[in-house]
């Protein structure tokens, strides 16, 4: 049943599992939706949906499905919209009838409407109005506009009756889609292996050392001596750096995920996160704005960290071969670079014990892409990898291999 | 305690189970999709992952639905520190130690020395109760994967003295998160899941009122433009909340402040916002305005 609606989940990008649809049924099996399309509407989405940013592509898909906008397109011609179109009438019903229609609609089947609507298509001849057989307008069948039939599919016109299509319709979640394919959570399990665990570092002995224990109650001729230790805690240290504006607007959602996940990853000693433009020269800055106020001079930043800090670089390395191999290339003129940016690239590799590449690009157009040439030499200074969540996975690898 | 494996979800599917419906309690209001999603998961026997902004009523929608439902509560509230674990049960290994040295208590029964947690203690339950896991995404990021099968099976086993926890009655499970970090999709694909919105004006005066019965209407309506105000000021580190508003209508009401001074003069601002940046953005915002309003007086 309704597996038009899986589909159309699926299409809008809703990730539904079998394990949900399954659930959904057992929910249908024991009417939990009152038998109506409203309550069928608030069950499923309960059910089906399991982030806020999907409520909108699921009242699209469910608007699509039970209203059939799409399909009605398709299949209703010119004939039957000019039938709906020319001599509109509005209906008006009592509260009896309208009762009347409500519990009706209990025996409303949406497949069998939707081929009942086939049908119709195909039979009907000419237009009619205010009846509760066929296509028309303010009458209770359920096929047309300005008429009332609960659950019934709407053709042009305008809403009149409030009811689940229509709800779904307005699209009021739209503003919480995020159209993501790779979740922040993704990038945060492939970085949760940079660690190196040590009890090197400070903080109270809080845990209870099992074999010290044994030892120490051995020693005191089997009275009991507690022995504590302080707890492992996570050694590595990172520097982050990204290249911000230009070319690398277009990938500033998946730059977001990857610091959102660089951040929730509270188990580094230290992260230290600065920004470049294109390439790194004599400053770097601490501020996505690159302003000159909050920058600081590139080795003066060498000089404060350790070289066991993995350095994480985030950038298209896609720029004019100028800006990386010529003093006083760099796009930003109102600075005169004595050194070229390879030579920066290089400085900071060997001061590192590792070194990333991280390249929005994927690895499949670096070759090819315009700002090849550049990829081709900073790809030689230091190890690239493509930022999804493969690549990632390899380069903390690599960051973690022993040297 | 049960001897036995717990019945798996879904094996009820075939005859109804009648469960009283949720509907809200006297003091908080459910929204029909609230509803719809608890009443959803409190038959098939899911849990009910509430998302939502702080502030919006997700711990206190699991006192409701306690409430409503007749159901004693259990909660588990998760920190950065907890481990699943924690919720089955503890066992006492160092008291059983001491036990043993000083010949006190009973060191051969060892399940003197097993301390049920909060699941475990909902699964013992003789009844039906309400348990809400508080604050999910607190703990760390495999904490949701490691309960999979005990929110699965509603059972576990404690090696230590061979026994198995079994759920007789399975628990409404409730459980909330701000959303700092995604779940799992495995645990997701599990729950029912609801994001409560952040209440429009009209359901916010409801709440409001069902807080403070007597509020004069006046005051209500001025409070509740300046709340709305200084929510949607551009920059703040922490929006305001429901919780807020109560507060502020009672600070008001108490100081007695005439309500046609409130949206000029934000009296007690101090309640709605809590940071220090806040509040100084809003006292920006304040003198920006009063700025525009003496520019037209002069025209």
């Amino acid at each position: 049943m309704f597996a038009g609606l899986f589909t159309a989940l699926r299409d809008e990008g809703v990730p539904v599992a079998l394990d949900e649809w399954l659930m959904l049924h057992d929910a249908l099996e024991r009417d939990l939706h009152d038998s109506t399309l409203s309550g069928f509407y608030l069950m499923s989405r309960a059910v089906l949906v399991k982030d806020e940013s999907h409520y909108d592509g699921f009242d699209v898909a469910f608007a699509r499905y039970f209203s059939g906008i799409e399909p009605a397109d398709d299949a209703v011609d010119d004939r039957v919209w000019k039938w709906l179109h020319e001599n509109p009438r509005f209906l008006h019903i009592s509260e009896d009838q309208r009762a009347r229609l409500d519990a009706m609609r209990e025996q409303t089947d949406f497949d069998e409407l939707l081929e009942k609507l086939k049908e119709k298509l195909e039979s009907q001849e000419e237009e009619h109005h205010g009846g509760s057989e066929h296509i028309g307008t303010g009458g209770t069948s359920p096929f047309g506009h300005s008429g009332y039939h609960p659950g019934g599919i709407r053709i042009g016109g305008e809403g009149r009756w409030r009811s689940a299509v229509q709800t779904a319709g307005e699209r009021r979640w739209r503003e919480l889609r995020t159209d993501h394919e790779i979740g922040a959570r993704d990038f945060g399990v492939a970085l949760r292996k940079l660690r190196s665990l040590s009890t090197r570092l400070g903080g109270p002995a809080t845990e209870l050392d099992v074999e010290g224990t044994i030892r120490e109650t051995a020693d005191h001729a089997g009275q009991l001596r507690l022995s504590f230790r302080r707890p492992r805690r996570n050694t590595v240290r990172v520097l982050l750096m990204l290249d911000i504006g230009g070319s690398m607007d277009e990938h500033i959602m998946l730059l977001d995920r990857l610091f959102t996940a660089m951040h929730q990853a509270s188990h580094f000693r230290d992260l230290q996160v600065r920004f470049f433009h294109n390439c790194v020269y004599d400053r770097v800055y601490s501020g996505p704005d690159l302003h000159p106020r909050r920058s600081e001079s590139t080795l003066h930043l060498l000089a404060q960290l350790d070289p066991d800090y993995k350095l994480v670089m985030v950038g298209d390395a896609c720029m004019a071969p100028t800006e990386l191999l010529v003093p006083g290339g760099a796009i930003d003129y109102q600075y005169m670079n004595e050194e070229p940016g390879a030579q920066w690239l290089e400085r900071l590799e060997q001061h590192f014990e590792r070194a990333a590449w991280l390249n929005p690009h994927p690895q499949r157009w670096w070759e090819t892409i315009h700002g090849a040439y550049t990829l081709g030499i900073v790809r030689q200074i230091m190890p690239m990898f493509e930022l999804s969540v493969d690549g990632l996975d390899r380069a903390v690898g690599w960051l973690m291999a022993r040297r | 305690m049960r001897h036995a494996r717990g019945p798996a979800p879904g094996t009820a599917s075939l005859h109804r189970v009648s469960t009283p419906s949720f509907r809200g309690t006297s003091d908080y209001i459910a929204s029909a999709d609230l509803q719809a999603a608890v009443n959803v998961a409190v038959s098939l026997e899911r849990p009910l992952l509430v998302r939502g902004e702080p502030g919006t009523g997700k711990t206190l929608l699991a006192e409701a639905v306690a409430e409503a439902l007749g159901m004693r509560l259990i909660t588990w509230p998760v920190k950065s520190t907890t481990r699943a674990q924690d919720g089955l049960y503890v066992y006492d290994t160092v008291q059983r130690l001491y036990d043993s040295q000083f010949g006190e208590g009973d060191p051969a029964d060892v399940a003197k020395y097993i301390r049920l947690g909060q699941l475990g203690e909902s699964f013992a339950a003789g009844e039906r109760v309400v348990l809400v896991i508080d604050e999910v995404d607190k703990a760390d990021l495999e904490f949701p994967n490691d309960l999979l099968w005990e929110l699965d099976r509603m059972s576990f086993h404690i090696p230590e003295t061979g026994e198995t926890v079994a759920a007789n009655h399975r628990p409404v499970v409730i459980i909330t998160s701000n959303a700092e970090k995604e779940l799992p999709d495995a645990f997701l694909r599990r729950c029912v899941f609801h994001y409560i919105a952040f209440p429009d004006p009209g359901q916010m005066e409801q709440i409001v009122r069902v807080h403070h019965p007597g509020v004069e209407e006046r005051l209500l309506e001025a409070a509740m433009e300046g709340f709305y105000l200084l929510r949607e000021l551009d920059g703040l580190q922490k929006r305001p909340s429901t919780s807020e508003l109560v507060d502020w209508v009672q600070a008001l009401a108490v100081g007695g402040v005439d309500p046609g001074k409130i949206v000029d003069e934000l009296p007690f601002m101090g309640v709605v916002l809590k940071k220090q940046a806040d509040l100084d953005i809003a006292r920006r915002h304040m003198a920006v305005r009063a700025r525009r309003a003496a520019m037209q007086r002069e025209r």
